[in-house]
């Protein structure tokens, strides 16, 4: 009995994560409100860490440092959601706005 | 077609459409319950790769917390009207769509050309006591760091996000 992962080559979960990882990229340039950008950050983060724990599963079953560096990404993106929800709320009560555009002091 | 093959392709295809609506709808909350479903294709990629715990941690943070997060954000930058925030995209979107599908394209061609290396045609399974015991011995130092980093940021997040009394 073949596990699933010896039934799907590994280019099938690349092609996946480089699709969303483009969708995260639109979605952060194109984008005006401040949380829906967060959310396409999410979105490559996940892409990323597809990524990392294909390759580790594919190419590295002895030390699996992508598996390692999939928990870490997620932590992480848990502290930066966290953090920059702190910083989209703050904005909030001094501009009384959550889209991008509409806090523009910084433009030259 | 096997079994694993018809899975991956639904949850490949769940991932992506839910993935294209979060980055198009302009209606915030719907973006934040496309992305919940886009998270748990993506824990479910994860249980493909024979590797639950991964999918559970998957679903409890990201699907779980940090989705509800953003929703609570969402309720709390709503402002005064009382309809759901409805925010379109910027005018930029054109050039958006060029730039994202210009780096789709150079990845996907990547993914496609090269001849990703492949030890054997066998994949050893990570069970979760191995897991855990790489993650407490060789990879103690970097864990400690990531709960202090982890620790830190939210911190800073109450301290950013706290209102003094004059500002009130």
């Amino acid at each position: 009995m073949e596990t699933a992962a010896e039934q799907i080559p590994l280019e099938g979960f690349l092609f996946v994560a480089a699709i969303i990882f483009s969708l995260g990229v639109y979605g952060v340039l194109s984008r005006r409100n401040a949380i829906q950008i967060l959310m396409s950050v999410e979105l490559m983060l996940n892409a990323v860490a597809v990524n990392f724990v294909a390759f580790a599963v594919y190419t590295d079953p002895e030390l699996f440092r992508g598996l390692i560096f999939g928990i870490f990404v997620i932590i992480v993106a848990a502290a930066e959601v966290g953090l920059a929800l702190g910083i989209i709320l703050n904005v909030f009560r001094s501009r009384a706005t959550a889209n991008v555009d509409e806090v523009s002091e910084l433009k030259w | 077609m096997t079994v694993a093959e018809v899975v991956f392709y639904i949850l490949a295809i769940v991932a992506i459409v839910a993935s294209i609506g979060v980055v198009t709808t302009p209606n915030v909350v719907h973006a934040a319950l496309f992305l919940i479903l886009s998270l748990l294709g993506v824990a479910g990629f994860y249980i493909l790769l024979s590797n639950e715990f991964l999918a559970l941690v998957q679903i409890l943070i990201y699907a779980g917390t940090i989705s509800v997060l953003m929703l609570l954000g969402l309720m709390l930058t709503r402002g005064r009207e009382q309809n759901l925030p409805s925010v379109g995209a910027g005018a930029q979107w054109p050039l958006a769509l060029l730039g994202s599908l210009v780096l789709g394209g150079v990845l996907l061609t990547a993914v496609l050309d090269v001849n990703w290396p492949r030890d054997t045609g066998v994949v050893t399974l990570v069970n979760i006591n191995t897991l855990g015991g790489a993650l407490f011995h060789d990879w103690l130092l970097p864990f400690e760091i990531v709960s202090v980093v982890l620790t830190v940021a939210l911190i800073g997040a109450v301290v950013i996000a706290h209102q003094t009394e004059e500002e009130a």
